[in-house]
Formats: C-alpha cells, sequence, structure tokens
C-alpha cells in the first residue's frame, strides 16, 4: 500500500494529510451546515415576522408591531385555543390508546410462534402506507351514506354514525385512524425492547410465585421504562405535528366548524389559505417552543427517576 | 429450580402449579383468536381499499354489493392514462430517489463522525430537522425559493424531502455505526491506510445493511410526504399524494377513481415493504433500546 501513497504527487498528499487531521468536521459539516441553514433561516425570519403585521404578502410593506401579535393569539379564545385543545386530545387520546394497545399486541408477539412472519409483514402494512391514501380510504369507510362502517353497524343492530362529518364525532374518528395506522410503530419499538431483555428476572419472578400479571407489572413494564419513553417522545412529536390525514379528510380550517383543526393545521391555513403571515408566525413559535417544551419534560423526567 | 426445592409450601399455598397448567392450556388459543383479530383489523381496511378500487360507481352505492360485483379496471384505466398518473408516478419517484441519494451523500459521514468522535450536540442540530414543525419553515422557504424563481421546480422539492431523510438517515446511521467494532478500522490502519481511507475501504463496506436500512425508510418518508410537496410542487412536479389530494377538490367524489389512487400510490411501498421487512423494522426501532 506505500507504493502508490508515495508515488502520487506532494500536493495531494499534503490535502490528504489535511483532509485526514480535519476528518471530524469534514464529516461532519456539510450536513450540519445544510440542516442549520435550512431550519435557521427560516426560524430566524419566523420570528421576525411574528413581530410584524406581515399580510397577504410577504414582499408588501409590513409594520413591527412588538409583542402585538403574541398577545392578540393568546387572547383569541375562538381559533388559537379550541386548537390548542384539540391537538392536546388528539395527541392525548392516540397516544394513551396506541401504547396500551401496543403493549397488548407487543406480549402476544413477544414469544415466537408459527406464521409469526405474517403477522409481522400484516401489522407493518398500515405502518408504510401513504398518510394521504390511508385518509381517503378512511373516508370511504366511514361515509355516512355508503360506508363499510355504518354497514357493520347496521349488522348489529347500532343506528348510524356520522363519523367524520359529525361536529363532535370527527375528532375521535380521526384519532381512531391515527391508531389504526400508528399503533404498529409502538408496538415495533416495545417489541424491540421486549426481545432485548434477559429471560431471568422474568424467571426468577415466576418461581417466587408471581402470578403473570404482577410479573408483567412489576418486572417487565420497570425493564422496558426507557423503551417506553422512547416510544412516548418518537410517537408523541409525530402525533402533535399531525397533518397529513387531517387535512385530506377535512380539508381547510379542519372542516366547516374547525372540528379537528390543530395547531398545525391552523397554521397552515393562515399561512396558505389565509396569508396571515404575521399571526400564522406567531402561533408557529409557540407550537414550536410547545413541542420543545413537552420533549423536555418527558425526557427531564427519564434522567431525573434514574 | 432449587427455590421450588426449599420452599414447598409457599407454590402450594397459592396452588400455583395447578393453576399455571391451566393457563398454559388456554392462553394458546386466546393468543391465535387475538392474533387473527390483530390482523384483521390491520387488513381489512386495505382490502376494502382494493375492492373499491375494482368496482364502477353504481356498484360501490349499492350496499347488496358489498362483496359480491363484477370486478372492473375502469377506474384503474382512469387513472393511469386520463389522469396522467403515470407522471407523477415517475415525480414521486424521482423525488424520493434523489432525495435519498442525496442525503446518503451527506448524511452517512455525518453519523459516521458523530459517533466514532461522540458528538451528541452537533447531532443534535440535526436531529432538530426531525422536531421542527415543518409549516414554519415552508412560508419562509417557499419566498426564498420563489425568489430564486425555483418553486415548481425539482430541485426544492428534493431539497425539502432531504430535510426529512437527513435527520433519518443520520439517526439511523449513528446507532449502526455505533454497533460497529473499531478493531477492524484500526486492522485497517495499521496496515497502512489513512482513516479515511480506513472508512472508505472497511467500514464503509461493512455498513451496506445499515445503509440498506436508511435508504428504505428514507425513500418510503419521502414518496409518502405530502404537505413539502402541497405548497412546493408545481404542475409539472406534482408528487402522488397531493395528485390524490387534487381528486378530491371537485364537487363530487369519483371514489372508484380515488382508491384505484390510492392503491396506485400505496402498493408499491407496501411492495417494498413484503421484501425488504427486516430492515424497515430495523430503522424504525434503531436506539430504541439504548435507553
Amino acid at each position: 500500500m506505500t507504493a502508490p501513497v508515495t508515488a502520487r504527487p506532494t500536493a495531494w498528499r499534503s490535502y490528504s494529510n489535511w483532509a485526514n487531521r480535519h476528518r471530524k468536521w469534514l464529516f461532519a459539516a456539510p450536513a450540519m451546515i445544510f440542516t442549520g441553514l435550512l431550519i435557521a433561516v427560516p426560524l430566524v425570519w419566523t420570528i421576525y415576522l411574528s413581530l410584524t403585521d406581515a399580510e397577504g404578502s410577504v414582499r408588501a410593506p409590513s409594520d413591527f408591531v412588538g409583542l402585538s401579535n403574541y398577545l392578540e393569539v393568546f387572547s383569541d379564545f375562538n381559533r388559537f385555543w379550541p386548537a390548542v385543545g384539540r391537538t392536546f386530545i388528539f395527541t392525548g387520546g392516540a397516544l394513551a390508546v396506541e401504547l396500551v394497545l401496543g403493549m397488548v399486541i407487543a406480549l402476544l408477539l413477544w414469544r415466537p410462534f408459527r406464521g409469526e412472519r405474517w403477522v409481522r409483514v400484516a401489522i407493518l402494512l398500515p405502518l408504510v402506507a401513504t398518510p394521504v391514501a390511508v385518509g381517503m380510504m378512511w373516508r370511504l369507510i366511514f361515509d355516512p351514506n355508503i360506508g363499510f362502517a355504518n354497514q357493520l353497524l347496521g349488522w348489529f343492530g347500532i343506528p348510524d354514525q356520522p363519523w367524520l362529518s359529525g361536529t363532535d364525532t370527527a375528532l375521535p374518528t380521526l384519532i381512531f385512524v391515527d391508531i389504526w395506522q400508528w399503533t404498529p410503530m409502538v408496538v415495533l419499538i416495545l417489541l424491540a425492547g421486549l426481545t432485548s431483555l434477559s429471560d431471568e428476572p422474568d424467571e426468577a419472578a415466576r418461581i417466587d410465585g408471581a402470578n403473570s400479571w404482577q410479573r408483567f407489572w412489576y418486572v417487565t413494564l420497570p425493564l422496558l421504562r426507557s423503551t417506553v419513553v422512547v416510544a412516548i417522545v418518537l410517537r408523541g412529536i409525530d402525533a402533535l405535528k399531525t397533518f397529513d390525514i387531517l387535512y385530506a379528510t377535512k380539508g381547510k380550517g379542519g372542516g366547516s366548524f374547525h372540528e379537528v383543526e390543530t395547531l398545525n393545521v391552523y397554521a397552515y391555513g393562515l399561512s396558505f389559505d389565509y396569508n396571515d403571515y404575521g399571526i400564522a408566525s406567531t402561533v408557529l413559535i409557540l407550537f414550536f417552543l410547545l413541542i420543545i417544551v413537552l420533549m423536555w419534560a418527558v425526557t427531564y423526567r427519564r434522567k431525573a427517576n434514574r | 429450580m432449587t427455590a421450588i426445592v426449599t420452599n414447598p409450601p409457599l407454590s402450594e399455598r397459592k396452588g400455583l402449579p395447578a393453576k399455571r397448567r391451566r393457563r398454559r392450556g388456554v392462553y394458546p388459543i386466546v393468543r391465535v383468536i387475538a392474533l387473527i383479530l390483530i390482523v384483521l383489523l390491520f387488513i381489512l381496511p386495505l382490502v376494502w381499499m382494493v375492492i373499491a378500487s375494482l368496482k364502477n360507481n353504481v356498484d360501490i352505492y349499492d350496499a347488496s354489493k358489498t362483496i359480491i360485483f363484477t370486478p372492473t379496471l375502469e377506474n384503474y384505466a382512469n387513472v393511469l392514462s386520463r389522469n396522467n398518473y403515470f407522471v407523477f408516478i415517475f415525480n414521486s419517484f424521482w423525488v424520493a430517489f434523489a432525495s435519498t441519494v442525496l442525503s446518503l451523500i451527506l448524511g452517512v459521514p455525518a453519523a459516521y463522525a458523530m459517533s466514532r468522535f461522540t458528538m451528541h450536540k452537533s447531532a443534535l442540530v440535526v436531529l432538530l430537522a426531525r422536531i421542527i414543525p415543518g409549516v414554519s419553515l415552508l412560508v419562509p422557504w417557499y419566498f426564498i425559493f420563489a425568489n430564486l424563481r425555483l418553486v415548481g421546480g425539482f430541485g426544492v422539492l428534493i431539497l425539502s424531502h432531504m430535510f426529512v431523510a437527513l435527520p433519518l438517515i443520520v439517526y439511523i446511521m449513528i446507532s449502526f455505526f455505533d454497533s460497529l467494532p473499531l478493531e477492524l478500522e484500526e486492522q485497517a490502519q495499521v496496515d497502512g491506510l489513512t482513516p479515511i481511507g480506513a472508512f472508505l475501504r472497511t467500514t464503509l463496506p461493512l455498513s451496506v445493511p445499515g445503509i440498506a436500512t436508511a435508504s428504505i425508510l428514507s425513500f418510503i418518508f419521502s414518496w409518502n410526504n405530502f404537505m413539502f410537496a402541497l405548497v412546493l410542487s408545481g404542475a409539472h412536479t406534482k408528487t402522488l399524494p397531493v395528485a390524490i389530494f387534487n381528486f378530491v377538490s371537485y364537487a363530487s367524489i369519483d371514489w372508484g377513481s380515488l382508491m384505484a389512487a390510492s392503491v396506485v400510490v400505496t402498493v408499491p411501498i407496501m411492495i417494498i415493504a413484503l421484501f425488504t421487512q427486516k430492515y424497515i423494522v430495523s430503522g424504525l426501532t434503531a436506539g430504541a433500546t439504548k435507553g
């Protein structure tokens, strides 16, 4: 190997030496600069816009209005606070069911069985399906007149439900769709955690006479804690930012009565349907802060518990 | 086992052996039934989508033809030829492919450095992209790229999808490199390779499974992405999810064609998933068990 290296011109060698000495940043910097620029420039701009009354077009003259957008948003009990509430209901509801159901399915899949491969493939399919197509699919199934959901209820003598078109039923229906699509993600994460556990603590508890529930609650679950936190963080971030299925099924403004308008849908509508950039940027900054605070709280609690 | 021998009263008092034997009898049956129900819950809606895509629009409205009907490929013909879906398929494929390849070129060396030099704070910069709501970046992006006359071209779309792909690739590859032993690299350096040479000739070939995992997931996420393409794509660069969304902006919905279009966008991804299941699972659960 030494022969070709010494045969190369000295300029190339000194360049190669320099590259090898600085390889740490030579490797890491391009990706960091790329994401840094794509985040930092827009973020600074969004913060600036949130302090102006920009409207209609970003290039249209706008005035610096200080924090008055923030005051306006905070006193907006018509759109902003209901959107905050819906974001929490959607995320909390979906996450809670996904964790419980995900844990049940992961435990069912834990020990090997015949046909395991096929069950795993079946569970993977909702996860990789395109969310917009998934939204359209459920829109047909939940259609009040021709949908299969009401047909199914009819077989059991239950009256038709409005599902996505009802003001009270639309959000729970979409939580169901989110659960259908993303429980598999929780299953996969928890299953990875379960398979990495050693059998010994479980075996010891069994010998000590613990029943299956006790063994799960006092042995398996505490050992699985960090995996559960990972599942909450990963799924929580995505659930807070859910956009595709909401916009694909209910369209602009989260339906005519804003019944599924979460913060993300609200901010999107303000930006691209109403071009109200000042208020939109304010909502986005608050939304971003909310996500950061929630994620910090979850990971901070994890560290505090150690 | 010794515990049972030295302490028989405990297990006897609770009547454990008998109880356990009984549960062993019932549990497998309960488990099989539960697993069948779960599979049906996840699969039936997708089957329903495919069935509806094979019905004409009269049969979709007819409750008596829920399962028994004459299948037709009319909807697919409508979607593929009259609505030019081949163009959207190509667009989706090209954007997903290009953004994945470019993100690999940026992301794999970065993940390598971040893993080998434990650059946690630097990794956080890249991973921040996973946390930030995409809408907060779209308004500035739109106006920057509109000024550069790039909106509506493939460049911006690929760039915005890289923003999704890159953090994913970095995240997966960091946990892959973390699990790769250092010895082989060190051996290669002893044999006279430079550190970069050792990375290119020993580590990179060993990373093929990790890179495959990262690429497959990145491709899927880009293929499925809706919001960025909704704002940044033009008439000629529209991707499949946006094309499907535009289907319903008219007064009445052509359900058959809408379902056929949904099948066209989801089936390629599902076929990929069937053959690369192992990689997808390892990618989605990367770093989950580290704690």
